[in-house]
């Protein structure tokens, strides 16, 4: 029993540099602009150039982070949020990012469950992003999917974290504004503060506010606020907002607190110290992942170094130096 | 009160001892067994032999007698000696017309109630010219549009005389409507009619997958069915609660029973709730199981199925009506144990299960076509089914006896052990907060994805083995050029027009407002939906109308991601 | 699974076959208003364990939508399960909405209960292959690969 395969010959499609397709996603084609995406998650250092361009034409988009523990309703909200950014004529994009599996690799990419309506019926582009290894609650290549869409003209862009414990705050500086998303009835009181996420909140929203448990945490985000257990940031005072998937009264309060945080970063000149965050983690988080890869493709080396440390010949750091080339340097402390 | 008396125990357990030192010693040392383990289907382990020991601990009053507290041997007290089963074969298909003419047929073949499936927009409450609607209209099932596709549906059948059974879920309380406008157009008399309707709303959350609104007003709409049909069509059961499905997407017997206890739990609150006696809706309450493949754990499956209802409705519910206990089931054999490879193997399949289902002591029964792996079945494979039921009723004599497996040790053990672990998974429930929540949760449905992703595993790994499948799989028989049911392309087309003729030729202002009103009946959670609905369908509004006005107001439901 | 390109460069085409497939990306789609999801949900499980990215769209998905979704994903395949009978008219929807938005290089495969008699014209509606019902999981996962294999990196 074998599957019935296709008779003619497989369709063999060409590969498009992608240099070339620089323009088109520049002009907003969604073919293009996935597959330079596709290209910015695999690596291939043929695609470097294209998005160096395409990086110059980024820089304009507002950047919203939604986070929150699994089960808050993330993919819900984002759903709803599309449609009230969209209804002010915003080309809205949404990168979601969820787990890759450790076993295999592989992983199953549900926001689209959620996501899809709206994003059919307000022509956003949802692009759903799994983590290949990366650790911190984005993918390692969202932020290239970030810029390919902001050069596309895309506004706001909406990045939805794997639901996050606590070493998963990478979205802090990723995105401009940060909303934390809780809801009632998970168990805690309020997740956030078990997740070590309340902090990193420019926006408090807590999901489900239809259900009696909601005032609840409502009340107990604000009276943390008020303990002053969270830091006010330059003047900009944490909204605690109740919203509901049902009701999309409140999807626009939240909407407009998005609106005014953007508006708040850059008139207070906060925005130029995100910017800058965002970039220093950029740098470093790129190198870091360069090192890994050098050493990948090099593991012969790295294999010379290991035996020369399992027989004592030298130690650990000397090791690492050599393997940087620093082998002249006397190691700092 | 036990079945056997201590000493009588104690005298089996040495017997046992000296025949395990012996006899089996021997045996195992000769020729070792094929496994270590052996388990049912649903993982409950099993004994090589079961003896009076194994019962000791069961008390003689769950056992009990047919028709009687706690109604583990049967429904009734003659069952099949006095009526049996009924043959109700499903059929829909195409425009009315067609799904009339199949019933003509099978009534001639002897078959002895009513079933019928509908279309997939039908279902979902559009109408057969909604864009979704496309490429399915009549495929599988019939479409119905209007109360005049109901009226032509069963053209020529006596409604009073033949008992009718609809698969219809979410736009239930809308067939219903039609359905008794047509009743009553013909002059039949409310209170004779006969018949089911599906009409389980949680279910469809969690299996069948067929849904409209959010789950609350769905269960609401439920509630209003049962409350107006108790009064206006007294004999007509409003529901038939399928485990059926729930197994269909993957669960195992005791998720199957326990999972739809769960859900009978809950819609008896919410009619409770609304101010109605127990007694005044349960006995109308009815079930829908699937016959699996194991043999021996179906069976008691049923049966403990029986018992856990009865103990629900009198120690949960107070019920006071020896009919408010009983629990009475139309069973369908398994489709997803059929195969498309060496078809012919089906036969066999639905026979046994369906013996299975007999010996269970069900009230009525479909047999699946042996061709249902390919499509809807052909008239020839629909009289195979029907003969097959026919030649267990007629010529081997399984009927006789009442519960002829009950006192088997083995059968009253597995019995005993699967209603234990169905009140497991009940206290479970309940401690989670309840059926409804977890159905909103998705509780249900990643329970019933990790049963069927386990249940593949077995078969890719050989474990579970399909015969002709994974087994004894003949290389050279590919699979056959069976004759399939086919499908009329004019149908769409066909009811489009009716549609469009039935908006031209109606007073449609009046409709507009009967929809307004319906709208504002739904904003209040204690206006029973169905007079309204009833005078709907009369002045021919359609039934996608009627369930988009509903829409609008309750919203559409989001499916939770679960894979 | 991921390609590591770092240092040398890519030189796709021809010789494509010499890389690594990379991470496939398969979207799983139910198609028209089948609520039989059990199959979708497996398949998805099974192509997960078998490292590749799987996007799940949800039930009640008309071809337009899935194409489109197939497209801002970036899928190599799209896999549909349909066992509501309708599968001819809704394959040869998907199949135009395929060539109509430009996105032919995206294969279609397709489950669930088919019967023979209708698989020339499933593909002929630019189906590019039909996985039958009693599949085992490796069949599923080399179908795929296959195709793509054959077809090369994009």
């Amino acid at each position: 029993m074998t599957a019935f395969t296709h008779a003619r010959p497989v369709r063999r499609a060409a590969y498009v540099p992608s240099v070339d397709l620089v323009r088109d996603v520049l002009a907003g084609s969604i073919l293009a602009i996935a597959r330079m995406i596709s290209r910015a998650e695999a690596g291939y250092a043929e695609a470097s150039e294209a998005l160096a361009q395409i990086y110059r034409h980024s820089g304009k988009a507002h950047i919203v982070g939604i986070t929150g523990v699994p089960g808050a309703g993330k993919s819900t909200l984002v759903s709803a949020l599309i449609k009230v950014f969209a209804s002010d004529g915003s080309k809205v994009g949404v990168i979601a990012v969820d787990p890759s599996s450790p076993f295999s690799g592989g992983a199953i990419l549900g926001d689209r469950v959620r996501m899809n309506d709206a994003a059919e019926s307000c022509q956003a582009f949802v692009r759903s992003m799994a983590t290949r290894g990366h650790l911190g609650g984005l993918a390692r290549s969202t932020l290239q999917a970030v810029d390919i869409l902001d050069a596309a003209g895309y506004s706001p862009i909406i990045i939805e974290t794997v639901g996050v414990g606590q070493d998963e705050v990478e979205v802090v500086t990723a995105a401009h504004t940060i909303v934390v998303l809780s809801a009632p009835g998970l168990g805690d009181d309020i997740q956030a503060i078990k997740a070590g996420i309340l902090e990193i909140a420019d926006i408090h929203a807590v999901s489900k506010c239809d259900k009696p448990e909601a005032a609840a945490t409502i009340s107990a985000l604000k009276g943390m606020m008020a303990l002053g257990t969270v830091k006010v940031a330059s003047g900009w005072n944490t909204p605690v907002l109740a919203v509901s998937s049902v009701s999309g009264e409140r999807i626009s309060d939240l909407k407009n607190a998005i609106g005014r945080h953007w508006q708040h970063l850059r008139e207070s000149g906060e925005l130029a110290d995100r910017q800058r965050g965002i970039c220093k983690t950029r740098i470093l988080g790129t190198a870091r992942h360069l090192f890994q890869q050098k050493f990948n493709d090099e593991a012969g080396e790295v294999e010379k170094h290991i035996q020369a440390v399992m027989n004592r010949n030298m130690d650990h750091s000397v090791a690492a130096r050599l393997l940087l080339g620093w082998n002249n340097e006397v190691p700092a402390t | 009160m036990n079945l056997f008396s201590a000493p009588a125990i104690e005298s089996v357990r040495e017997k046992q001892a000296e025949w395990e030192a012996n006899e089996l010693a021997a045996a195992l040392k000769s020729r070792p067994e094929e496994k270590p383990d052996y388990e049912t289907e649903c993982g409950i382990p099993l004994k090589r032999i079961y003896t009076a020991a194994d019962v000791a601990d069961i008390p003689a009053s769950d056992l009990g007698f047919p028709g009687a507290y706690p109604f583990t041997r049967g429904a009734y007290p003659t069952m099949y000696r006095g009526r049996p089963w009924t043959i109700r074969q499903v059929a829909g298909f195409g425009n009315p017309e067609a799904t009339n003419q199949r019933y003509k047929y099978m009534i001639q073949t002897g078959q002895t109630g009513l079933s019928t499936d509908f279309d997939l927009p039908t279902l979902l409450g559009l109408d057969s010219d909604n864009p979704m609607a496309f490429g399915e209209v009549g495929r599988v099932g019939v479409a119905i549009d209007t109360v005049d596709d109901v009226d032509r549906l069963f053209d020529g059948i006596d409604l009073e005389q033949i008992s009718v059974s609809l698969t219809i879920n979410p736009s239930a309380w809308v067939v219903y409507a039609m359905f008794v406008a047509v009743a009553e157009k013909r002059g039949y008399d409310l209170h004779k009619l006969t018949g089911t309707l599906q009409a389980d709303p949680l279910k469809e959350y969690v299996a069948q997958k067929e849904w409209i609104y959010p789950v609350r007003p769905a269960v609401r709409l439920l509630r209003d069915l049962i409350m107006h049909s108790a009064k206006a069509t007294p004999k007509l059961n409003p529901i038939s609660l399928s485990g059926y499905h729930l197994s269909d997407v993957g669960g195992n017997a005791l998720q199957e029973i326990a999972f739809i206890m769960a859900f009978t739990i809950a819609y008896c609150e919410e009619v409770i709730d609304a101010g109605m006696d127990i007694d005044d809706f349960a006995p109308r309450l009815s079930f829908f199981f699937i016959s699996q493949q194991d043999f021996f754990e179906q069976i008691c499956k049923f049966r403990a199925a029986r018992r856990v209802y009865a103990k629900i409705m009198s120690e949960r519910f107070s019920a006071k009506k020896p009919e408010s206990m009983r629990l009475r089931v139309h069973v369908q054999t398994a489709a997803m144990s059929l195969t498309k490879v060496e078809h012919h193997n089906n036969l066999m399949r639905t026979a046994i299960q369906a013996l299975g289902a007999v010996l269970g002591g069900c009230q009525s029964m479909h047999t699946n076509g042996l061709d249902e792996a390919f499509a809807i079945p052909t008239e020839e494979a629909m009289k195979l089914a029907i003969r097959t039921q026919q030649i267990i009723r007629e010529e081997i004599n399984v009927t006789s006896v009442i519960d002829p497996l009950g006192g088997s040790y083995f059968v009253e053990r597995l019995t005993h052990d699967m209603e234990t672990e169905i009140w497991k998974v009940l206290d479970e429930v309940t401690e989670r907060g309840g059926a409804i929540k977890l159905v909103e949760e998705g509780w249900f449905q990643q329970e019933l994805a990790d049963s069927a992703y386990a249940t593949f595993k077995k078969i890719d790994t050989g474990e579970k083995i399909s015969v002709g499948v994974n087994k004894y799989a003949d290389e050279t028989s590919s699979s056959a050029e069976v004759h399939i049911h086919p499908y009329d392309d004019q149908c769409t087309q066909f009811q489009i027009d009716r549609l469009n003729a039935v908006r031209a030729n109606r007073d449609s202002e009046r409709v507009r407002l009967l929809l307004q009103e319906l709208a504002q009946q739904a904003g209040s959670d204690d206006i029973n939906l169905l007079p309204k609905t009833i005078e709907l369908v009369k002045a021919r509004a359609t039934l996608g109308e009627i369930c988009g006005a509903l829409r609008d107001v309750w919203g559409s439901y989001a499916e939770p991601m679960i894979v | 699974m991921t390609v590591t390109m770092t240092g040398q460069d890519f030189s796709p085409g021809a010789d494509a076959e010499a890389h690594s497939l990379g991470t496939i990306r398969v979207l799983v789609a139910k198609l028209g208003l089948d609520g039989h999801d059990r199959g979708a949900k497996i398949v998805a499980r099974i192509l997960r364990d078998a490292g590749m990215e799987v996007v799940y769209t949800g039930l009640y998905k008309s071809p337009g939508e899935v194409v489109n979704a197939a497209i801002q994903e970036d899928v190599d395949v799209i896999g549909v399960s349909l066992l509501s009978g309708s599968h001819v008219p809704l394959f040869r929807e998907l199949g135009r909405c395929l060539r109509e938005q430009k996105a032919e290089h995206i294969f279609v495969v397709a489950g669930g209960v088919i019967p023979e008699q209708d698989y020339a014209a499933l593909l002929e509606s630019g189906v590019d292959a039909i996985v039958p019902q009693e599949a085992r999981a490796d069949l599923i996962v080399t179908t795929i690969r296959n195709l793509i294999t054959a077809r090369g990196r994009i």
